[in-house]
């Protein structure tokens, strides 16, 4: 397949229709709609930009955490959950709660982020 | 972006299917102006009613009429027939919204005039006509204009007084009132986020750290239910009106304050515990001195993260209203996205725990 325009560039220039020409013409409700448009388009850009090496990122971390070797980050969440459910991780385990961390902190990145919880999760 | 939040509620609330639809504006209008005539006399006529907001659930009009005796602007809340909250909602349902708010008001909460509840002879659905306050609710204006400096001084000790006055709202006589403690929140928020088939292990790490640590419940109060920017009225000097009393119940007086502390509903503005205005130490001082139980900011804690993982689980909720196809909106689908702000906020909390 060809690649030119990219998924980025035809994702940009639609955000730059949204921005400059569709949302100075809507009001009310639509321009709303508009604003959160523009919004999710952005997020998109982020996580067509990050989302390989989070998930990458995310395997390596869970394959170490539950000392496994194979699985698919659906599969070892689950186990994760169950583990976190039957009491045997709990907070005062360091790998754990660096993990999720780590974890919550790639995904706000690309989901929403100036969220002031992430800044306070930075400073830390 | 704070129309995102609005309507946050009415997923909450399960719908009879709309068969009787309103079959025009004009009819809608003139049983209004009917109503208004009963309740003003026959010189009162209905200027324009313009919706505001709302779902499909619970609409909000802006009325303006002329008249001797009538007030130039009025509030109309309504569901439409057919939309009422059902039992088996979370939410209260209009009619006991208006008999809470008189009850408010008795109580010295500041709330708006409900002048009229509408009866099924009115024809216009199930509602209440209340007075129109003044002032903003708009979070991102009250946080960060000059014009509510004042304002932002006043309210964490106008809001400890409020709340005081709400919680010794006796509601004992009416039947649509659950009980719903801290931890039966955690049972339903639990259920709701697992009918999502959602596998977020942080929502299962709160979930799990909650219900180990749960503090003993208070006695029981009316919790006002979602008390928060947004769904106060606030002008220059302060808390004006408390509105949307929708999700009222009877439970622990802490959720009410530890919600306001959420920090989702600091609207950006973390280093100010209650609601990004304030500390909540003199909401506490305030709460204490108007007679309710002295409390310290560590014993909101709990309810704070409770709070996080509450508004978590109702994003996955409203994105859910998306993927099912109930509603095709944008703003649906992105409010998914808004799930890990909780997550982020519920693991600073769970370390902030660890080292307590």
């Amino acid at each position: 397949m060809h690649n030119q325009p990219t998924v980025n560039e035809l994702v940009q220039a639609v955000k730059n229709f949204v921005d400059h020409s569709a949302m100075p013409e809507l009001t009310g409700r639509a321009a709303f709609h508009a604003r959160v448009a523009s919004n999710v388009l952005a997020t998109i850009l982020r996580d067509l930009e990050a989302r390989e090496s989070n998930d990458a990122e995310e395997l390596a971390r869970l394959h170490d955490l539950l000392g496994e070797t194979d699985g698919s980050i659906a599969s070892l969440n689950e186990t994760l959950r169950q583990k976190i459910r039957s009491g045997e991780l709990t907070i005062e385990s360091d790998a754990l709660l660096s993990h999720l961390k780590k974890t919550a902190i790639a995904q706000v990145k690309v989901d929403q982020p100036k969220y002031s919880g992430l800044k306070a999760a930075l400073e830390e | 972006m704070d129309l995102v939040y609005v309507e946050y509620a009415l997923d909450n609330i399960q719908f009879r299917v709309n068969v009787a639809k309103m079959s025009d504006k004009q009819d809608f209008d003139s049983k209004l102006q009917a109503v208004l005539r009963r309740v003003y006399g026959e010189q009162t006529e209905l200027g324009s009613a313009n919706r505001l907001s709302g779902g499909a659930s619970q609409e909000t009009w802006l009325l303006t009429i002329k008249g001797p005796s009538a007030p130039d602007t009025l509030i109309l809340r309504r569901a439409p027939e057919g939309m009422e909250a059902t039992e088996e909602s979370r939410a209260i349902g209009l009619p006991s919204e208006a008999k809470l708010i008189r009850r408010a008001e008795a109580a010295g909460v500041a709330v708006p005039e409900v002048v009229h509840v509408l009866n099924p002879d009115d024809g216009v659905g199930e509602g209440f006509i209340m007075s129109r306050v003044e002032g903003e609710t708009i979070a991102r204006r009250i946080l960060r204009d000059e014009e509510y400096a004042i304002a932002r001084k006043q309210l964490p000790a106008q809001c400890g007084k409020a709340l005081a006055g709400i919680h010794r709202i006796d509601a004992s006589d009416m039947p649509r009132m659950r009980l719903s403690s801290g931890l039966e929140q955690i049972d339903h928020y639990e259920e709701a986020y697992h009918a999502t088939g959602a596998c977020r292990p942080i929502f299962d790490l709160a979930i799990v750290w909650l219900r180990e640590n749960a503090p003993r419940p208070l006695e029981t109060v009316l919790v006002h239910g979602d008390f928060r920017l947004g769904n106060i009225m606030v002008d220059e000097n302060g808390l004006a009106a408390v509105l949307d009393w929708e999700l009222a119940h009877f439970g622990d007086p802490r959720e009410d304050i530890g919600w306001m502390c959420t920090n989702s509903w600091r609207f950006g503005q973390s280093e100010n515990r209650l609601g990004g205005f304030g500390d909540v130490e003199p909401l506490l001082e305030a709460y204490a001195e108007a007679g309710g139980p002295e409390l310290t900011p560590a014993d909101i804690d709990w309810w704070d993260m409770l709070g996080s993982m509450k508004w978590g689980i109702m994003c996955m909720g409203m994105y859910e209203t998306f993927r099912s196809g109930a509603d095709a909106s944008v703003e649906r689908a992105a409010i998914g996205r808004r799930v890990s702000e909780t997550e982020i906020d519920l693991i600073n909390l769970l370390e902030g725990q660890r080292r307590a």
